[in-house]
């Protein structure tokens, strides 16, 4: 039998449950992790729901990209749980990983575009790989419009080493949605850009947010940046939450560290 | 029951840990060198598990497979053909001046066949390829896995054992005999050249007089036995590769290490083949 059919994915009455706020699509509990003596995560909890989005924000090596990480299954946790529509994804196989994995976007910190394949290429990889039915016409057409999407419609035939960061992180979401993703997972989107191209690209998460109602975790040092795009803040410090609400929480909050980080921001 | 706990623990989506490092090298490990290595033994079995689990199981990336025929085989041709014939060059000016002290001069031709098909060919064969091959495959494999492009193949839910390491260990599989093949008969062409030009003597004559009294079992198993090479460069350079840690000093490392160890490795097991050619094919 095939591993792949044991992982049943979230059933119709599932996703009602999910759209209408019931049920967490994302759901992190009491998440541990080391790396040797560095304690990186110290039982973060959290739950995220359909059409929701949740900014993570903490200061650098707070192990806010590690807990993408653990989400998505690129590292495993010490101990605690990641729920992915209901299903634990520790211990599962790359392959039943990989039937959940279909399910989410993820927008590395740095893109990790494929350097030998053009742009193009970069974006229909995931099509070309599951959705073998679909004729090349298609593929063309529906890579075009992911890229004009996200306003990269002229770089078709470019390298990744021949467009900026921030067309970049625009081609890097393209492909993080071409399966039409449920969740999807941004490292750092506006790290390293201007002003104005981190302002496009917040606009693009918001627009994108709107059209697919995803549920979405975003990783961010940038305060203003995770208010204009965020439902809900959680602010981590030595590997726990601090705090964990909408802006006026976090603004309201008399922990001292919170003040510190609003002072800073 | 045990079995299939350990295959499962095998088979679950871990992270692979930090590389084999060589002597010399800047990476700092509190490990003992035999606890160091015999975990390196580990990590490559389980790699090896997980990447004959995912080349066993579909999809099955033929179009990967494809391109890597291609950069593996037709592209070491050139250097493989040139190192086999070099090789045919030598033998020929060593094998004569030491078969005519003894007196032996008429058994050239055989001694040149036997040499290169036995055993230079497909060792000459196996440690060119596992330079130019394995130095290829580590780095870029390390190369994406430090530019986070391996995990970005993860997350798109694509097998990154199935598509980079499965493809390209098959292929120096498959290539390895044919390549062998190439260079053994550049070898003796050369070795024939050489030959004829300090005594005339005609190919027909060569080959006729070189192959006098050899049958298949001097011919197929230590062609085939390079298939093991092939196995042997692809799965070490894939594991050293897929594994790196640390930028660009990582990707060098890698590179490196790929090649040393593809390459001991490859002159280890000759050793145990060929014995076992001897018992299997007298």
């Amino acid at each position: 039998m095939n591993g792949i059919d044991q992982i049943p994915m979230p059933t119709a009455m599932q996703r009602e449950a999910e759209q209408d706020g019931g049920a967490a699509v994302i759901a992190v509990a009491g998440l541990h992790k080391s790396f040797g003596s560095q304690r990186v995560l110290n039982g973060i909890s959290l739950k995220v729901k359909r059409g929701e989005t949740l900014a993570v924000l903490g200061r650098s090596g707070t192990g806010k990209s590690v807990l993408l990480r653990l989400i998505i299954g690129l590292a495993k946790p010490d101990s605690g749980s990641v729920r992915i529509h209901g299903h634990d994804i520790a211990g599962l196989a790359l392959d039943q990983l990989g039937e959940i994995r279909k399910k989410m976007g993820f927008l590395f910190q740095h893109a990790a575009l494929y350097d030998s394949l053009t742009v193009e290429q970069n974006v229909a990889f995931p099509l070309q790989h599951h959705q073998k039915k679909m004729s090349k016409s298609e593929r063309a057409d529906r890579v075009r419009g992911l890229l004009a999407e996200v306003g990269m419609e002229g770089a078709l035939a470019k390298m990744p080493s021949d467009i900026s960061g921030g067309m970049q992180k625009r081609v890097g979401l393209a492909r993080a949605l071409a399966l039409q993703p449920d969740i999807l997972l941004l490292d750092e989107p506006t790290a390293g850009l201007d002003p104005i191209s981190s302002g496009e690209i917040d606009d693009l998460i918001l627009k994108l947010q709107e059209e697919h109602h995803m549920a979405s975790i975003v990783v961010t040092h940038d305060l203003h940046s995770a208010k204009t795009i965020a439902d809900h803040l959680a602010l981590l410090n030595e590997g726990n939450v601090v705090v964990q609400g909408d802006f006026e929480e976090l603004q309201n909050s008399d922990i001292e560290f919170v003040g510190e980080f609003l002072k800073h921001s | 029951m045990i079995a299939a706990r350990l295959t499962a623990a095998a088979d679950r989506a871990t992270p692979l840990p930090a590389p084999l490092t060589l002597p010399g090298s800047s990476m700092v490990s509190t490990k003992g060198p035999i606890n160091q290595f015999l975990e390196w033994f580990g990590d490559l079995g389980i790699f090896f598990w997980r990447v004959a689990r995912a080349a066993a199981t579909p999809p099955f990336e033929f179009r990967e497979l494809f391109r890597q025929l291609d950069e593996i085989g037709s592209k070491s041709l050139p250097l493989v053909a040139l190192a086999g014939a070099a090789t045919g060059v030598v033998l020929s000016l060593e094998a004569r001046y030491s078969l005519t002290r003894f007196g032996a001069k008429s058994l050239l031709p055989a001694a040149i066949v036997f040499s290169v098909i036995h055993e230079t060919g497909p060792i000459i064969t196996g440690l060119v390829v596992s330079g130019r091959v394995g130095a290829g495959i580590g780095a870029e494999l390390a190369s994406m896995k430090v530019t986070e492009q391996i995990d970005a193949i993860e997350a798109s839910a694509v097998n990154p054992y199935r598509l980079l390491a499965a493809t390209r260990i098959l292929a120096c599989i498959l290539m390895m005999p044919l390549l062998t093949l190439a260079s053994d008969c550049c070898g003796l062409l050369m070795g024939w050249v050489t030959q004829a030009l300090v005594e005339p003597v005609s190919l027909h004559q060569f080959i006729n007089s070189g192959f006098n009294g050899a049958d298949f079992n001097d011919f197929l198993p230590p062609t085939f036995k390079t298939a093991v090479f092939g196995l042997i460069i692809g799965l070490i350079a894939c594991f050293q590769g897929m594994r790196t840690q640390g930028g660009a000093a990582g990707v060098g490392r890698a590179a490196t290490s790929s090649v040393v160890l593809s390459s001991l490795f490859v002159i280890l097991a000759d050793v145990v083949l060929v014995k076992l050619i001897i018992i299997f094919f007298p």
